[in-house]
């Protein structure tokens, strides 16, 4: 078990490696592109041209320039934004990282607690009318846009119900959970909920057919004749076998919302996180912190999928000699 | 019969379909004494599965109707509760199934598995439960159960798992095992292995067994009794030296004329009995057979029911004499 673990994580740095090369080569070896006017942004003079060439290495061998690029990134840490007037990246991205990730593990502690709630209890009531009903839940929970359902609560917490039932819900924005842990949770909250609705409702449905397929196996037939009480074999036997899908489903998903996909809810709640980092390089054509912020992304969705497998080894035992 | 420790009568199961109500169990009645190995006999869809199946009421499928009465010790067990039959389920009834290979959840080891059945039914601590899993792996011949009651069930090979799974039907002494297909899926020595198990097994644990199978031979080798299963009902039940050496029904004479011979004149065709088994929509009102029966006659418009002389009984219109002549004549 420790083995695979190492063994994965192992794999994992490999894959970090291949994609920070890949994306080098995207941005400074594209073809018929001067790199160089990408990143020093629209109507730059000759002379930020110049120290861009320079301090990119851009007249220097691909090696070496992915070599500079890399050592700017992680060892000096002073990739500039020429666009932004000289900010340096990697700070910015490291002050952004810590609120999306606790956006998107408040949230996925939310969506997986509901989701299994939801597929579980609507799987355990089949034929009774609860079942459609969760699952009708289910798809309004996805079916509801993030950045509307956001306002929609903005409009009722922040302005209309803000006087009365709501008065606790502080301004929109972020305080640091090193600052005030319980300030950090009541500001999150509604962000939490807002972005955990759309995934618990898939998720639940996964769940459910999961555990619907898992009760007509055999194994659970030979659970019951050994006498094992319903609520054990549903819990003990289908759910844990159930589970395995889910949280491969689950990596895919965490790592992406850490990477950036939780772009719509942070724009709408006013966290400055990762996402919104993201999206202004973008509007600004800012090629290193677009790069950065891509390599950041591709760094999370690479470890959740390994922390994923090694969770899925643990819970599926054949996973583990594979 | 005084002694007997399962007395099934007139079961009777059916199935709400879209077609209308599907028959897959009509009035099967049947006994079984403590201690003893009942052989039930058919080919698939002949309904032998699923009266062993609501037996323990394990058919959960909502449009199954189950009735008649099925006396366990004098108790009915289709009228009991869920909570008092699941007493029942694993400790005084246990049941193996056909598909070794699916029956054990795959994300447990082989000791958890022996472990849970064993706790389910009685007060013991986790470690007592693990030791008594051990000698149960050694008792059904796992090499080194020491190290193997912490493999997965996906690290032991098909007789492996089918060893584990009747390991853990015995963990709590049942006094009947109702083993369903035991040695379908496996290969024929494993199959040798598995019967010969179950046979030592019955000698030092005392459980009376019911073997459902297709297979006539395995029924020669571990069975005291048998009864032949067509169309959902009984068609013919005896001792098995009876039912080999004369059996009465048509439907028995072609089971048995179809396991090939190693010795003896070789055979140009294997006989086989010809036609499909009976669909459980056919709705027969008479003798469900008779459609592919070379003997039929008028009398088989109406349904037989099982009788004759003694302990050997058959549901089937001929002439009692004159049958084993028969036998002969239709595949001379």
């Amino acid at each position: 078990m420790l083995l695979f673990a190492v063994r994965r994580f192992g794999a994992a740095i490999l894959v970090l490696f291949a994609i920070s090369v890949l994306v080098f080569l995207i941005f400074f070896a594209t073809p018929g592109v001067d790199p160089a006017a990408r990143i020093a942004g629209r109507n730059a003079d000759p002379a930020t041209l110049a120290q861009v060439r320079h301090s990119f290495g851009l007249d220097r061998p691909l090696p070496i320039r992915y070599a500079l690029m890399m050592r700017h990134l992680f060892i000096s840490r002073d990739l500039e934004s020429f666009v932004n007037r000289g900010a340096k990246v990697v700070p910015q991205i490291i002050q952004a990282a810590p609120i999306t990730l606790s956006l998107v593990l408040g949230a996925a502690v939310i969506w997986m607690l509901l989701a299994v709630l939801m597929g579980t209890l609507a799987a355990r009531l089949r034929g009774t009318l609860v079942d459609p009903l969760i699952m009708l839940a289910g798809v309004v929970g996805i079916s509801l846009p993030v950045y509307w359902l956001g306002e929609v609560v903005n409009l009722i917490t922040q302005n209309r119900l803000h006087d009365g039932l709501f008065s606790w819900v502080p301004p929109l924005g972020y305080v640091g959970f090193t600052e005030d842990p319980g300030q950090w949770a009541l500001h999150l909250l509604f962000p939490w909920l807002t972005l955990a609705v759309l995934y618990a409702g898939i998720y639940a449905r996964v769940l459910r057919a999961e555990l619907v397929a898992n009760l007509n196996e055999d194994y659970v037939r030979t659970a019951r004749a050994k006498g094992i009480s319903e609520r054990r074999i549903l819990l003990r036997h289908a759910l844990r076998c159930s589970l395995i899908p889910v949280v491969s489903l689950f990596g895919l998903d965490f790592g992406a919302l850490v990477g950036g996909a939780a772009l719509l809810t942070e724009v709408v709640f006013g966290l400055p996180g990762v996402g919104k980092l993201t999206y202004d390089a973008l509007q600004n054509v800012d090629l290193p912190m677009i790069m950065a912020t891509v390599l950041y992304a591709a760094f999370f969705v690479v470890l959740a999928n390994a922390a994923v497998d090694v969770v899925y080894a643990r819970l599926d035992p054949r996973a583990r000699h594979a | 019969m005084p002694d007997a420790l399962l007395e099934v009568s007139d079961l009777r199961v059916t199935f709400r379909t879209r077609q209308g109500p599907v028959t897959a169990v009509d009035g099967l009645s049947f006994t079984v004494a403590a201690g003893e190995v009942l052989g039930i006999v058919g080919e698939s869809g002949s309904g032998k599965s699923v009266s062993m199946l609501s037996i323990l009421k394990l058919i959960r499928d909502p449009n199954a109707q189950i009735s008649g009465s099925v006396l366990f010790r004098g108790r009915d067990l289709l009228a009991l509760p869920d909570r008092q039959l699941r007493d029942i389920r694993g400790r005084d009834i246990a049941m193996i199934f056909q598909d070794p290979m699916t029956a054990l959840t795959p994300v447990y080891r082989v000791g958890w598995h022996i472990a849970e059945q064993i706790r389910a039914h009685e007060q013991v601590s986790k470690r007592a439960a693990r030791d008594r899993a051990v000698q149960l792996l050694a008792e059904v011949g796992i090499p080194d159960p020491t190290r193997r009651v912490d493999s997965f069930p996906h690290e032991f090979s098909g007789g492996m798992r089918q060893r584990v799974v009747i390991a853990m039907a015995l963990a709590c002494n049942p006094t009947l095992l109702i083993a369903d297909e035991p040695t379908t899926a496996l290969d024929v020595t494993t199959q040798a292995q598995v019967l010969d198990l179950m046979r030592r097994l019955r000698a030092t644990h005392g459980s009376a067994i019911v073997v459902i199978t297709h297979d006539m031979g395995v029924v020669s080798e571990i069975a005291d009794r048998v009864l032949v299963m067509y169309g959902g009902r009984a068609v013919e039940r005896g001792p098995k030296s009876e039912v080999f050496r004369r059996p009465r029904h048509p439907y028995t004479w072609g089971l048995l004329d179809s396991v090939p011979r190693v010795t003896g004149p070789k055979v140009r065709r294997l006989p086989a009995i010809p036609g499909a088994p009976a669909g459980p929509h056919d709705a027969a009102t008479g003798c469900s057979f008779a459609p592919r029966c070379r003997l039929r006659h008028p009398a088989c418009d109406a349904r037989p029911e099982l009788r004759g002389a003694g302990s050997h009984l058959d549901a089937c219109w001929l002439p009692a004499d004159g049958r084993p002549a028969l036998r002969e004549e239709t595949h001379g």
